[in-house]
């Protein structure tokens, strides 16, 4: 073996080595969080778990906090997804090489990056600030507050996968279309978004399992509740603000039931996670 | 046989040859993109129901000078054509020409292969439709035709309801002609329909375009020098943006008139 080849070799086993640690560094905590959240949480999952409302700690119920979290993601998901697909849409097919496309693309990188306590305590003053004075104070936490604060972590997500989804696909695709007499809207909506739709449709269920972590949004908007709530405008539990309040109880028995809570968070982004490569992973093959 | 006159660009000098009628007349046509001067005064008359190659090297302007045809250039913004180009009398570059009736009259196939995201039958029934209302029976049988046309009825009539990405590439690109003459346009484009594909399906394409051209008017862009004389009744060769000789593809493969023709042919350049 001559002296570069040697060299060559010498070099692939050490890029190969330091990337392979590096992984493995990466896998290890994952498991490791894995491995601590069920080995703390599994002894509060049962049952109860999920019949039994936190008002009544000692019973170690979360079904309040789960329904709550169900309501207000599904809210808020319902609010930044349409909004985000169309200003993606806009963004890849309308302001592709603009400036102004290049501004509301930075703005959005910024929304992204943004501090998740600060979009809570935006959402106070734009939402339930008003509401509280406009109601006399009937109400003034809401599941909708919390809804439209997490729809914000949820909106960047959307947009931006949305934009780069759009901007994957080949730009024959649409001289294609275009070259039928099809109108651009149509193109969009009939031909790019199903080009594209498996790719958007992750980017949703993205931000979906983004936002249902999260705890500081909600902290001053939804609030927080120990009984059932079903109403919009109720103030409502969460599975991360109950997480929260429960890890600050001095009683060892309720931090079992925030890991229990822990857990389904864990798991829900997880299978969410596995559904979206399932799901999707077999509609990408043929394609080219 | 004398050669079509290329320069200078007056109307007397844009003379055919065959007794062919012409079916797409240039005047004049000079294209600019982003400052960049590539197309220059551009005069030839394309003959109706024959194949018209397109030749030259890289960056000589002859895609640019295809995509002209159907104004698919325009969706770009900073490019822009002047001078005169005639489909049946009427200058397409007009503003006031519908993009939808020069689209339905002028056909495009693209260098890849790229069907829609939709079944094969969709495939092809997608435009017809946005273009002309028809009863399921009607469009099944426009559907047919079109695939009948493109020699490929019978590889898919029984998987018509399946997904056009599950194609090889090159029953894809015949789906893509297919596309083009459902709309039963006059003028078929081709960007290298074949660049993308094996030889087979390169000589089902070239046995294909045989087939069309009684039907339709070809313009075929190529770099493939071998193809353009198997198939074409004219041939354009165009360098640097100009049109340097234009003729029967016989004369222009055997006597060119032009030194550079010569050279490009005999693969002395390009």
């Amino acid at each position: 073996m001559s002296a570069i080849y040697r060299r060559r070799y010498a070099t692939n086993i050490i890029a190969l080595t330091l990337s392979g640690i590096a992984t493995l560094i990466g896998l290890t905590f994952l498991a490791w969080i894995l491995w601590i959240t069920i080995s703390r949480g599994i002894s509060a999952v049962g049952v109860p778990l999920f019949t039994k409302i936190t008002a009544y700690a000692d019973q170690g119920g979360l079904a309040n906090a789960i329904v709550g979290s169900m309501l207000i993601d599904l809210m808020a998901i319902l609010i930044c997804a349409p909004i985000g697909v169309l200003a993606g849409t806009y963004l890849a097919e309308y302001a592709r090489r603009t400036k102004l496309g290049s501004v509301i693309r930075f703005l959005n990188d910024i929304l992204l990056s943004a501090p998740s306590i600060v979009l809570g305590l935006f959402v106070y003053v734009i939402v339930v600030l008003p509401m509280t004075s406009i109601t006399n104070g009937s109400v003034s936490f809401s599941a909708f507050a919390g809804a439209v604060a997490l729809a914000l972590i949820g909106l960047p997500v959307i947009v931006r996968t949305t934009d780069e989804m759009l901007q994957l696909v080949p730009g024959t695709l649409r001289e294609a279309a275009l070259s039928l007499g099809i109108p651009q809207w149509k193109l969009t909506v009939q031909v790019l978004m199903r080009a594209s739709g498996s790719g958007i449709a992750t980017g949703v269920l993205l931000a979906l399992a983004r936002l249902a972590g999260e705890t500081a949004p909600l902290l001053f908007t939804a609030f927080g509740n120990n009984y059932m709530a079903y109403g919009l405008l109720d103030k409502m539990a969460s599975l991360p603000v109950s997480i929260y309040q429960y890890t600050n109880d001095p009683n060892p028995a309720m931090h079992a039931i925030a890991w229990a809570g822990a857990l389904l968070i864990t798991l829900f982004v997880l299978a969410l996670s596995l559904l979206t490569r399932l799901f999707f992973a077999r509609k990408k093959v043929n394609h080219d | 046989m004398t050669s079509f006159a290329a320069t200078p660009p007056t109307t007397a000098d844009a003379q055919t040859t065959t007794a062919s009628r012409t079916r797409i007349q240039v005047r004049g046509l000079d294209f600019h993109y982003n400052g960049f001067h590539a197309l220059k005064q551009i005069s030839m008359d394309i003959p109706e129901r024959k194949v018209t190659a397109i030749i030259g090297p890289s960056g000589c302007g002859k895609s640019t000078l295809l995509r002209v045809f159907n104004r698919i250039y325009a969706i770009y913004p900073g490019q822009v054509a002047s001078g005169d180009v005639l489909l049946d009398g009427e200058n397409i570059l007009d503003p006031r020409y519908s993009m939808n009736r020069l689209r339905s009259k002028v056909g495009m196939v693209f260098q890849k292969p790229v069907p829609f995201p939709m079944t094969i039958y969709e495939n092809i029934a997608y435009g017809i439709r946005h273009h002309e209302k028809l009863k399921r029976k009607q469009m099944e049988e426009r559907v047919e035709e079109a695939l009948r046309s493109a020699a490929l009825w019978d590889e898919v009539k029984d998987k018509l309801k399946q997904s056009a990405l599950g194609l090889s590439g090159g029953q894809q690109q015949r789906l893509c002609i297919a596309r083009g003459i459902a709309l039963k346009p006059e003028v078929l484009l081709l960007d290298e329909p074949t660049s993308a594909l094996d030889p087979i399906a390169t000589g089902r394409i070239e046995q294909l375009i045989e087939e069309l051209k009684k039907t339709f008017t070809i313009v075929i862009v190529t770099h493939n020098m071998q193809q353009a004389a198997r198939v074409s009744d004219h041939t354009a060769f165009m360098y640097m943006g100009e049109l340097i000789e234009f003729g029967d593809t016989e004369k222009i493969f055997t006597k060119p008139d032009k030194k550079q023709t010569e050279d490009y042919i005999t693969g002395r350049f390009g």
